[in-house]
């Protein structure tokens, strides 16, 4: 699967898609296929501040669990309830699934994570 | 798992054909096996409603022959297996002393005086020092490690007779749940056994490893048509958990007795020497502190292995097995919980990674063979 341009990527295989001052959440393609078929997800309340670093949620497979963190600082403006009845549409469409849209603090902190061609070499 | 770094991985006789079906490959009990293929999710409701086709050679065989050999393996198997026919086979487990789970296994009746144990991979080699020490007390019997004698594939779902009796001469159909027979299967000198770990009909069938290769592709070949497809490990462990079957290093361990686990029924009383029974007839006459119970989640929520049960702010149990099922769709899993707190319909609350979440005791098997889901 290919990986988009249009957005950034962090070493915990999460992406990050800013438009504006918002920005959407997801995990990328290695993420979802390292897991397994997504069977549960747990996703923070509009309004909570996420901490640069720190765990947000969690996602679950069959046989895992792998904590969702916050690759950069802001406040969860939106939440895809959608994936809470359909988690196994991060399987089908990791890219487009959007988990959380957050407004950042600090567009420079977005900037500062890897691009498509840094991550891609992470991966090997 | 101290040795794991200086002992070389061991795989199976079928591991080219994993990595050809671009298997996702793990260590497992020292072992390199096929976690899943195409997904748990799907190899799970293959075996519910299709077939699915395991390799599980790395189970450990140990056979026990002589003339005494009914004494010693009524010695060290809490069953009565005084109570098999040749060709019958029975659940079992192997305690320690201490009335606790050493390992469970199947036993299967080869001659009125020749036994083969089924164990698992991971205890197979504790298991065999164990048992080669309590045989020796018995007297005319040995115990044998044949665990390189075998290659061991299961055929697990409803279409299983019908895509494995082409390939053999023995009439599947004949042979009862819990028994077993002899044939060939494409060809190789074979076991068949009607057992398995997923709540499905279908068939384990013991063969030469230079032989499972060719066993494995027949049946896949013979079962294209009818949708059966490989399955891993994953499904293993969700479809075993769905029919309420025990795991042992989970839910069961040298920690926990039979009648804790709610396997009373699996013990021979009528057997009188097997060790452990004397801790479990006064466990018995004691009554129980803690059962293993079966439970389904009322809150949102997927509670695991290890998570605590908690009462009052206080731990009280712990989950041994839990998942979200592929088949039924919901959350379940199984806890050692209080006695008090162990019947149908109690509510318990689980500590899933610091949030209370509770959950409601159900009755086991979550899933039985032909219901809905």
């Amino acid at each position: 699967m290919a990986y988009p341009n249009d957005r950034k990527y962090t070493k915990d295989h999460e992406w990050i898609r800013l438009s504006g001052d918002t920005a959407e959440i997801g995990i990328t393609d290695f993420a979802q296929e390292q897991l397994g078929d997504v069977v549960f997800m747990e996703l923070p309340e509009v309004g909570s501040q996420l901490i640069a670093g720190d765990a947000f949620g969690s996602i679950e497979s069959v046989k895992a669990v792998s904590e969702l963190f916050a690759p950069v600082a802001g406040e969860v403006v939106e939440v895809n309830d959608a994936l809470k009845n359909h988690p196994e549409t991060v399987n089908a469409d990791p890219h487009a699934s959007w988990m959380v849209k957050v407004r950042v603090s600090d567009a420079g902190a977005v900037a500062a994570l890897l691009d498509n061609a840094q991550y891609q070499s992470l991966l090997g | 798992m101290t040795d794991a770094a200086d002992t070389e991985i061991r795989k199976t006789a079928l591991n080219a054909r994993h990595r050809a079906l671009q298997a996702r490959m793990v260590p497992f009990a020292g072992w390199e096996m096929p976690l899943e293929y195409a997904g748990i999710t799907s190899e799970h409701l293959a075996v519910r409603t299709r077939a699915g086709l395991f390799d599980v050679s790395h189970m450990g065989e140990i056979e026990i022959a002589g003339k005494d050999a009914l004494l010693a393996v009524q010695r060290i198997a809490c069953s009565d297996p005084a109570l098999l026919q040749v060709g019958q086979a029975q659940y079992s487990g192997l305690l320690t002393p201490e009335g606790t789970f050493i390992d469970d296994l199947i036993i299967y009746r080869m001659a009125p005086s020749h036994f083969l144990l089924v164990v698992n991979a991971g205890n197979a080699a504790k298991d065999f020092e164990w048992i080669s020490e309590q045989v020796k007390a018995v007297g005319n019997a040995a115990a044998i490690d044949s665990s390189s004698r075998y290659a061991l594939i299961a055929i697990q779902g409803p279409a299983s007779l019908d895509v494995l009796q082409p390939l053999t001469g023995a009439d599947l159909a004949e042979i009862q749940p819990f028994w077993f027979s002899y044939g060939e299967v494409a060809n190789a000198r074979a076991t068949i056994a009607r057992t398995g770990y997923t709540g499905e009909d279908g068939y384990e069938i013991f063969v030469p490893p230079n032989m499972a290769d060719k066993v494995w592709q027949a049946i896949l070949d013979s079962g294209e048509s009818a949708g059966v497809v490989p399955a891993g490990l994953g499904a293993r462990d969700t479809l075993r958990l769905e029919a309420g079957m025990r795991l042992h290093g989970s839910d069961i361990d040298e920690t926990t007795t039979p009648l804790e686990a709610g396997l009373g029924w699996i013990i021979g009383w009528t057997n009188e020497t097997f060790i452990g029974r004397e801790r479990l007839l006064e466990q018995k006459a004691q009554g129980l502190a803690r059962n293993l119970v079966g439970f389904e989640m009322i809150d949102r929520g997927i509670a695991r292995h290890g998570h605590r049960v908690m009462q009052d702010g206080e731990p009280v149990g712990v989950v041994t097995s839990g998942t979200q099922t592929p088949h039924l769709g919901k959350a379940v899993g199984m806890a050692y919980v209080p006695t008090a707190q162990s019947s149908l319909g109690s509510t318990i609350e689980i500590d899933i990674r610091g949030r209370a979440a509770n959950a409601r005791v159900v009755k086991m098997p979550f899933y039985k063979k032909g219901s809905q889901a």
